[in-house]
């Protein structure tokens, strides 16, 4: 019941309150509120959660944070050097403080 | 799915476990909060990648599991009275009260159903003026917008035969009740993911700074897992307690801000007990006095609760991540998800379930996994 997962959002309806769509959850279509994602256009991602879309997922921190593991993977392939330094990328997972 | 088969890569994953055993020079117990992730850590048996220097722990993080027994036990005794509807998620509905389960009061007669979102709560509400329609409003953060977006909505559509049985919970006031508790044995947190997208992360860094402890906002794939294990790793060795975001994809740091907001109009902080911990003070949300009217407990005189746990069960020690599932003497004999003692073995997202529906699978097995039930 707690689980969210990531849909796709194919259809925006037009009025009403809350405002409502459509999303896919790889091909089952559900609609689903989308009063707290304003921002969101067709075929973003969203976070859906008991039938509400809670964030608009972010492709640029997604490919961010996937690219982290394929820099760790090259690292790794270094890894046989002794003393491997911190792996890179870092920097790119921002401390909130 | 994008961003779903990516961040399940064998591989990647692998590299990851790899890495944090390169950078693990001591032990270090690590509790994620979130049945999510319990789920997740299980079913891919990420421990068994990891260090044997690193254990995990289960945190009290299945919103099912830790709703009260007296809370069960009330919703029964509303779903069973003639005239109302009762409507849940389906988690809900088998787990164990002092005498009986949802299910049990539907077959002894009781209008229970079942839903998807709380806003089908409603619809039901307006379909059937004549009944009184009770939603049971459990879970945590992620899931109390829902709850009060299905209030408003009532409120909005004049639809006065509908009111919560409000058992929402809070998670940083639990995670404070095991960091100050004399059996602490967490070192580092990895935090729940959904509810930090509604919440955000600042009310964790008192926590971090509080506590000396590290506190990782983290999602539910493998790697992403292994990825906060890492970060919760990294700054235990070099000694730093800070709050980090790895699921920033989902996560701003100030969170949903219009749902938080929908959250503070409608609710305001309350006691609450949770079932195996006790009672945690400010630790709930119930409605505002404003919207008192939709709240169940008071349209529904329900008398006295008496409760009566399972003396069998351990739950209590698993959810605060003292004793792991399989050390109970019952599990997978006399409780069972079919037949469960507690309510961890009913949701999905309960350590023991998690325990009794998935054995240890390789990473090449994973595609495999996701085709079992």
């Amino acid at each position: 019941m707690c689980l969210a997962i990531p849909g796709k959002v194919l259809e925006i309806e037009r009025s009403g309150a809350p405002r409502m769509g459509t999303a896919s959850f790889g091909g089952i279509r559900k609609r689903v509120c989308l009063e707290w994602v304003p921002d969101v256009n067709v075929g973003d991602y969203v976070i859906v959660h008991v039938g509400f879309a809670i964030s608009r997922m972010d492709e640029g921190e997604a490919m961010k944070t996937l690219r982290l593991f394929e820099e760790i993977d090259g690292a790794l392939d270094e890894l046989k050097i002794p003393d491997p330094e911190d792996p890179p990328g870092d920097g790119g997972i921002d401390a909130i403080r | 799915m994008r961003f779903v088969d990516e961040y399940r890569d064998g591989a990647a994953a692998r590299s990851y476990a790899e890495r944090i055993a390169a950078i693990t020079t001591r032990p270090w117990t690590i509790m994620e909060i979130c049945g999510g992730q319990t789920h997740a850590i299980v079913k891919y048996g990420i421990d068994s990648f990891l260090p044997k220097t690193i254990t995990l722990v289960h945190g009290p993080g299945c919103p099912v599991c830790v709703t009260p027994l007296e809370m069960i036990d009330r919703a029964i005794a509303i779903a069973s009275r003639p005239g109302v509807i009762f409507v849940s998620f389906g988690d809900m509905l088998r787990v164990p009260g002092s005498r009986a389960d949802l299910l049990t009061a539907k077959a002894e007669g009781g209008d229970v159903r079942m839903v998807y979102s709380p806003l089908d709560a409603v619809r039901i509400a307006a379909q059937n003026p004549e009944r009184e329609v009770v939603f049971f409003a459990v879970g945590f953060e992620t899931t109390a917008p829902a709850s009060a977006m299905a209030v408003r909505q009532a409120k909005r559509l004049g639809v006065t035969n509908f009111s919560i049985l409000c058992s929402h919970v809070l998670v940083p006031p639990a995670m404070e009740t095991l960091l100050s508790s004399d059996d602490r044995r967490v070192q580092g947190f990895l935090a729940a993911g959904h509810v930090c997208t509604v919440m955000g992360c600042g009310e964790y860094v008192p926590l971090a700074d509080r506590y000396r402890v590290p506190i990782v906002v983290t999602g539910f794939e493998p790697v992403d897992i292994l990825q906060g294990i890492y970060m919760t790793v990294r700054q235990l060795e070099s000694g730093r307690a800070d709050v980090e975001n790895q699921y920033a994809r989902s996560v701003r740091p100030e969170g949903n801000v219009p749902a938080r907001q929908l959250l503070s109009e409608m609710f305001e902080p309350a006691d609450r007990k949770w079932r195996g911990i006790g009672e945690i003070p400010q630790s709930g949300y119930r409605l505002r006095p404003a919207y008192a009217e939709y709240d169940a407990e008071n349209r529904f005189d329900l008398g006295e609760i008496r409760t009566r746990e399972s003396p069998e069960c351990i739950a209590g020690l698993v959810l605060q991540g003292l004793k792991k599932p399989h050390e109970c003497a019952a599990f997978g004999g006399r409780c069972t998800p079919e037949s469960p003692l507690g309510a961890p073995m009913v949701s999905s997202e309960g350590a023991c379930a998690a325990y009794y529906h998935f054995g240890r699978l390789d990473a090449n097995d994973w595609r495999r996994s996701e085709r079992q039930p």
